[in-house]
């Protein structure tokens, strides 16, 4: 097959390089997910320690 | 090692003898799927490479669904524990298990391909050239059964046995099943068949010793507990 | 523990990326017979190579998992082949993209490096539903081991196999010339591998070390939720 004129292999390339470039975001976003959860995770349980050495600090009645 | 594989052996093809779980619904699958290639394909003979292709697949594909049985005995009765006890080299098991499955594979096909032969296959080939279709079957059996008990050991620990042994062995299965068609096609034409290329038979045996080996080195690893 | 070097590595590797974009567009002549499709193998073939060094690298690691039964070794080579598996996806659709666009059918068997990928594709997306299919955690990792040597032996043992299957008059579909690269092609190639290389080495680095967080996470819950009831 004769290379195909440069409007119409433009759009193959360009859809080569798309391709490519959604993969890598979709990855990226789906990791940037889970690193925002560990960080929820990480906050929740900060609060949860702090609470308890609050509480063992108070004298027992 | 010899000894203790050769015990398991007897004991797996005694069993098989009086249960008759895999050899049976092998062939019967077999049979049923050549029905359904007649069909499927709306062809009433075969010959050279689609003959070549009905017969592998099928082959393969009854293969990897026997093979979850393999294991059954150990895992179900607790045999695997007694063996693990004994002094017994593990890789007794490797090779009891996977010359029994040689063996059904065999047995196997004694009945699949006269039945293949007469209902699918075309004209077909001489006398002499089946003795060459044996061959090759028989080293493509080596590689499946090394293969076969493999995978089923890796697959007999997990919850979707039946589907993880199929979706693992068959692709690694596709060099031998490539390499198998090549050498088979040419001998199913009918009347002077080609000859076997044997670049292909290298090939078959490279896949069969290069997985033999695997399966020596990685073996003890599925069976520790 | 990561910090530096790894934005470091990450600021490394966009900069190669981008010089292998501007060589790729502006610098490296058009092809003879292909024209401006051709452009599509600077991201294919690339992409191709690390996939499979991505996928020996995980057996690599899964051997020095059985050798020394370090859970990080587990962990390196699970996110290898993970990652090696979504670049082996990208392979196919490029590839079929370049197909299409060279030949007019977006799947051809004729290409050997297409078809061997697809084969491996169908065995590796096998690695994950295996894992999940094992409970026990120490289990799940010894047998994932197994798979990922067994798996990548199987590799080039493959590529052989489909390569003598191809029929050796009919020429190579997505080849370009070959041994007969323009210097200004080859750079232009070595770079957009490099880019490629430091691209999984980032990724890699990058799942990691939220595997690692992940873990530890885990295991600090654990520890204070035994910390939980006491009677005051």
């Amino acid at each position: 097959m004769p290379a195909l004129p440069l409007h119409e292999a433009g759009k193959y390339v360009a859809a080569a390089y798309i391709v490519f470039v959604v993969l890598l975001l979709v990855y990226v976003a789906i990791m940037a997910s889970k690193l925002t959860r560990i960080e929820r995770e990480l906050v929740e349980l900060n609060a949860g320690v702090a609470e308890e050495d609050a509480e063992a600090e108070e004298p027992a009645p | 090692m010899r000894r203790a594989a050769a015990t398991i052996l007897r004991k797996d093809l005694r069993l098989e003898r009086r249960t008759g779980e895999t050899v049976p619904a092998m062939a019967l699958f077999t049979l049923t799927a050549f029905v359904l290639f007649h069909f499927g394909l709306q062809r009433g003979e075969l010959d050279g490479e689609l003959a070549a292709g009905v017969l592998l697949v099928t082959l393969l594909l009854a293969s990897v669904l026997g093979v979850t049985r393999l294991f059954a005995a150990e895992q179900e009765e607790g045999g695997l524990d007694a063996f693990l006890l004994s002094p017994a080299d593990r890789t007794a098991l490797l090779v009891a298990k996977a010359a029994a499955l040689f063996l059904f594979l065999a047995a196997l096909e004694l009945v699949a391909v006269p039945v293949f032969a007469v209902i699918l296959l075309g004209p077909g080939p001489s006398a002499g050239t089946w003795l060459e279709v044996a061959g090759i079957l028989a080293l493509l059996d080596l590689g499946l059964a090394v293969v076969g008990t493999l995978v089923s050991a890796l697959a007999a620990q997990t919850r979707a046995r039946e589907l993880i042994a199929p979706i693992v062995g068959l692709p690694l299965l596709v060099p031998a099943l490539i390499a198998a068609a090549h050498a088979l096609a040419p001998l199913l034409y009918a009347g002077a068949p080609g000859a076997v290329p044997g670049r292909w038979l290298a090939v078959l045996g490279l896949y069969d010793s290069v997985f033999a080996l695997l399966a020596y080195a990685l073996f003890d690893f599925l069976l520790e507990d | 523990m990561h910090g530096t070097r790894l934005r470091g590595l990450s600021i490394l590797t966009v900069l190669t990326i981008g010089t292998a974009l501007v060589l790729v567009f502006f610098y490296a002549p058009n092809e003879a017979d292909q024209g401006f499709v051709q452009k599509i193998f600077y991201l294919h073939v690339p992409l191709a190579i690390v996939a499979l060094g991505g996928f020996v690298f995980g057996g690599i690691q899964a051997i020095q998992h059985l050798r020394t039964r370090e859970t990080r070794y587990d962990l390196r080579s699970y996110v290898a082949i993970h990652l090696s598996l979504i670049l082996a996806v990208g392979v196919l659709l490029t590839g079929s993209i370049w197909a299409k666009a060279s030949w007019g059918h977006w799947w051809v068997w004729d290409e050997p490096t297409l078809v061997s990928f697809l084969i491996v594709f169908l065995l590796y997306a096998t690695y994950q539903p295996l894992r999940f299919a094992i409970e026990d955690p120490e289990r799940q990792a010894r047998y994932a081991s197994v798979f990922a040597v067994v798996a990548g032996a199987f590799v080039p043992l493959n590529f052989i196999a489909v390569r003598l299957a191809q029929n050796l008059v009919h020429p190579r579909v997505l080849g370009t010339t070959g041994g007969n690269m323009p210097g200004s092609m080859r750079l232009t190639f070595l770079i957009s591998l490099a880019g490629m290389v430091l691209l999984f080495a980032t990724l890699w680095k990058y799942e990691m070390a939220s595997k690692n967080a992940a873990m530890q996470l885990k295991k600090l819950r654990r520890r204070l939720l035994e910390r939980e009831p006491q009677p005051v």
